[in-house]
């Protein structure tokens, strides 16, 4: 029997609430510690206990790092879905099942071992309690056996996920010995996947989205989080909590951050705005229905230029929707958020690096072109665990941008809040506090002049919106620009941004090993700059991959260069699952077999 | 005895060497005879009386004719007039990164009690340090009259319709939701106005005063509630008030019994003297039977309603530095490299 050595994908089936995300997690860092490049996916239900959740671990050494569209090794531990979980699995995939549950294999073509997961854990507690979570355990030592997962890395894979609480560890060890005991003893080996150490993991990190977010924002300077809880986002401000409560007290035990649960989404932006307009870095985090609450203040802080941070962690919608699934779904309404004439500056992080490093640019940029900066980034991201090399620590110091002090007005002697005095769009501004006679201006929504007066005449509100667009033109050139990667003298483009990255680098492989070549381009933010237009002016065909259903970013690329329009096709994926590999392959295959045709 | 208010400024300038004119802002676009005008009056009057720097004030308001006032009055201060009702959200965040700033907003009954009610709840609740104003007029103004959340039950519209629903009272509302500083007022007096306002920026928390402010045009008829004829007639003041500040020596008289002078966080005294009634404003059950029943006999009651002085703001419960957040430089908001890289070791 020929081995699939490191690259595969496993798929735990547990019931929520049951204890499993440890044991998902010791598996997935057992084969960390291997040094075998790996992520680890959480699909779990809208739910706290009770109903069905799934873990996948995709293994593979050449480092893909999407969602694999197949199992190769299913672990059934929850009655309610080991029939439809059997039911997807292909020929040859391998299933490991609790014989707790009342099911009987009828498939012939898979590889089964039928393990006694309950009566194992009975063996090492009999508190009913600590039995139900040390039998996800046993399935762990199983897999340990089968597939080869070095003991060593385990148990510094248990050590950690249990902080190196003797008890707990020794529970925990005691399950899964009994587990690679009884694989090692009962159960022949018939599968071909195997686990062989490699060195490829050492110095990096595996961590979620939303964790690698909030390091950035407590790097990038963050002194406020105004933030409402939501699914999939909450993690993150939770997270920027916990770091700043280990890493911004004063040596008088002070916080040099404040944190503030708001009322709903719209008192989370009004905080963060005025937070900014007084001066500070002030960030919130949302998804999609508190983007939606939002809409007017991001208006507000559009035309009153204050500076601002919003992430957002995209779930599938509209409305409640998927709150538990992925999607690309708000790039359309982040982009033009409010009513009028508004614009946005947005940026989009394709991996936990970017999270952590967009997570510090999105305040420098807030401050320099003074308005809300938005994140998106998505569930797969952000509460996902992927595998990255480690953030770097930022060179350049904090830019807070265009702010006069009284020095400053003492100097120049004049001050008019929204004078494009540099030509760049940008004005200056002066802080609340500020001494000096000629710094206060009074911030307003409604229609102003450059002096900030209240005005309602044409020509200034005109000129107002104009200097704007000069303002976010300058930006198009100082956001992370888009990234190239040719695939030689190519007619076929790719173009995609944040999570859809992983499955494009994988498809990219596919297609080109079934003829096709491709360049890549990989959009970092808006607004859009002349790279993007000279990418479309050199494709003959470009197919934009994302994760909605009506092609928001497509829009977005015809709105600003309609002259490409006809060139341009979409990819698609949206049914709340993470994008995948093959679903690219497939359609660009079929795309490109009609052209050619 | 008589109650004597001292005035430390005989000059035309005040304790800072300003002058009333350096407290006041651009021309007011407002109905003449509004009052909100006589507001804006008093809030100078009060600002320019205790020598306030006026770059020390940031200024905040949400959408209404009552929102468009903050640019009638401290023309050197920051000021930013927000969205409808989100007045109280974007004050809170200013005023938690800058805890120096002297906060007022200027709200009125549309954007406070219908649009923005929860803002003002969760603000209430939160006790950020800073003087929040309703210009209560019973109507939305900007948008030609329909009746607010605070129009009383049976009060006319201009175009004869009466009110049926029950009208929220804010008053009530902040004394429930933990506001230690609770008061209400009439636009045209100037006399317990300016002390209330005085007394509310020396207050430590978030002090509330909701002030009766006849709309001229809308709502002055015969049959509304909020006209100043009905005022004149159905105002009961709960005590007759002074302030006295902490850098003014005290020359009042006062007589045990009848005169209370109350002690504010900054030094500075109010000084509370007995009229009909015998009201204790540190109570708040009694605060809030006091409101109940003149609701039931259609009273106005005005003068201060409640006070608590030792609720703890936002900024003590964030547990904030004495220097503003804002003005913490890269060395405070940057962790070092070493910061980074044991996290990054916690993750490997």
């Amino acid at each position: 029997m020929e081995s699939t050595l490191n690259n595969f994908t496993i798929q735990v089936g547990t019931v929520n609430g049951s204890g499993s995300q440890s044991a998902n997690l010791i598996l997935l860092r057992s084969i960390f510690n291997m040094g075998v490049p790996c992520n680890g996916k959480n699909l779990f239900p809208s739910n706290i206990a009770g109903l069905p959740t799934w873990f996948t671990i995709r293994v593979d050494e050449r480092g893909y790092a999407c969602r694999s569209r197949d199992v190769d090794i299913c672990v059934a531990m929850n009655e309610n879905t080991i029939d439809a979980d059997v039911a997807e699995l292909r020929p040859g995939s391998v299933l490991v099942y609790n014989e707790a549950l009342a099911y009987k294999p009828r498939r012939e073509d898979l590889v089964v071992y039928a393990c006694p997961f309950t009566t194992l854990a009975g063996k090492v507690t009999t508190d009913p309690k600590l039995k139900k979570l040390v039998t996800n355990m046993v399935y762990v030592g199983v897999l340990q056996e089968l597939l080869g997962l070095d003991p060593v890395a385990v148990e510094q894979a248990v050590q950690r996920q249990f902080a190196r609480k003797a008890k707990a560890v020794a529970l925990n060890l005691g399950a899964l010995r009994e587990g690679a005991a009884y694989a090692r003893e009962k159960l022949r080996k018939k599968d071909p996947f195997r686990l062989e150490t490699r060195n490829l993991t050492a110095g990096k990190i595996l961590i979620e989205g939303n964790a690698a977010a909030a390091m950035g924002a407590l790097f990038g300077g963050c002194t406020l989080c105004a933030w409402y809880p939501i699914t999939p986002s909450s993690s993150l401000p939770e997270a920027f909590i916990e770091f700043a409560r280990k890493h911004r007290h004063d040596k008088d035990g002070k916080a040099k951050y404040a944190v503030i649960q708001a009322e709903d989404e719209i008192a989370s932006l009004g905080m963060v705005l005025g937070g900014g307009w007084a001066g500070a870095r002030a960030m919130t985090s949302t998804s999609g229905p508190g983007i939606s609450l939002m809409s007017e203040f991001a208006g507000l802080g559009y035309y009153t230029e204050t500076p601002g941070v919003v992430f957002d962690i995209q779930r599938a919608g509209p409305s409640t929707g998927l709150p538990t699934r992925t999607a690309q779904g708000d790039i359309l309404k982040v982009a033009y958020l409010s009513h009028g004439d508004t614009q946005h500056i947005v940026l989009l992080p394709a991996s936990v690096e970017e999270c952590f490093d967009f997570g510090m640019a999105a305040f420098d940029l807030a401050d320099r072109f003074q308005t809300p900066v938005f994140v998106l980034s998505d569930l797969d991201l952000g509460l996902n665990v992927w595998m990255s090399d480690p953030f770097k620590y930022p060179e350049k110091p904090l830019d807070r941008g265009k702010v006069l002090s009284e020095e400053d007005l003492n100097r120049v002697g004049k001050f008019e809040r929204y004078r494009d005095v540099d030509g760049d769009g940008v004005p200056y501004r002066t802080l609340p506090g500020n001494p000096h006679p000629l710094a206060g201006w009074f911030a307003r929504g409604s229609g102003h002049n450059e002096a900030a007066q209240y005005t309602e005449k044409p020509g200034d509100y005109k000129r107002m919106l104009d200097r704007l667009a000069k303002k976010f033109e300058t930006a198009s050139q100082q956001v992370p620009a888009p990234i190239l990667q040719n695939g030689g003298d190519t007619r076929v483009g790719l173009l995609a941004y944040g999570t859809s990255h992983w499955a494009v680098v994988e498809s990219r492989d596919q297609l080109s090993a079934s003829g096709i070549q491709t360049d890549y381009l990989r959009l970092r933010a808006l607004p859009l700059n002349g790279a993007v237009e000279r990418f479309l002016a050199e494709h003959e065909r470009v197919y934009v991959v994302e994760q909605n259903q009506t092609g928001q970013m497509l829009s977005i690329l015809r709105i600003h260069y309609p002259a490409h329009t006809s060139k341009l096709a979409s990819v698609l994926h949206y049914d709340g699952m993470p994008i995948d590999a093959a679903c690219i392959t497939e359609q660009i295959v079929a795309a490109e077999k009609e052209c050619a045709d | 005895m008589t109650l004597t208010l001292t005035e430390t400024t005989k000059a035309n300038v005040n304790r800072i060497g300003l002058a009333k004119n350096d407290y006041k802002g651009s021309r007011s676009t407002l109905c003449a005879g509004c009052g909100h005008d006589a507001i804006t009056g008093h809030i100078i009057s009060a600002f320019y009386e205790l020598g306030i720097e006026p770059h020390r004030v940031a200024k905040f308001s949400g959408i209404g004719c009552s929102s468009k006032t903050p640019t009638y009055f401290l023309s050197r201060s920051h000021g930013f007039n927000s969205v409808h009702g989100r007045m109280p959200a974007l004050a809170t965040g200013a005023l938690a990164v800058n805890h120096k700033l002297i906060g007022i907003g200027v709200s009125g009954d549309g954007d406070s009690a219908s649009i923005g009610l929860n803002h003002m709840c969760q603000i209430f609740r939160r006790n950020v340090k800073m003087l929040y104003i309703v210009e209560n007029n019973g109507v939305y103004g900007l948008t030609k009259g329909q009746f607010s959340a605070t129009a009383d039950v049976g009060s006319k519209q201009k175009g004869g319709s009466l009110n049926d629903y029950e009208p929220i009272d804010t008053c009530a509302l902040a004394i429930e939701l933990g506001c230690g500083y609770v008061a209400r007022s009439f636009s045209g007096d100037g006399k317990q106005l300016v002390p209330l306002l005085k007394g509310a920026l020396s207050h430590d928390g978030l002090s509330f005063i909701d002030i009766i402010s006849p709309c001229v045009t809308f709502n002055n008829h015969e049959g509304s509630t909020k006209s100043y004829d009905f005022v004149k007639d159905n105002d009961i003041r709960l005590q007759e008030l002074g302030f006295v500040s902490h850098y003014e020596p005290i020359t009042v008289d006062y007589e045990e019994g009848t005169t209370k002078r109350v002690e504010l966080p900054d030094g500075s005294y109010l000084i509370l003297r007995k009229l009909d009634r015998d009201y204790d404003p540190f109570s708040k059950k009694l605060a809030l039977s006091t409101l109940a029943d003149a609701r039931l006999s259609n009273q106005l009651l005005t003068g201060l309603l409640y006070l608590e002085k030792n609720r703890p703001s936002l900024d003590t419960r964030l547990n904030l530095p004495d220097r503003p957040l804002v003005e913490l430089g890269e060395d405070d908001l940057r962790p070092p490299r070493a910061v980074l890289e044991q996290l990054m070791e916690s993750y490997k």
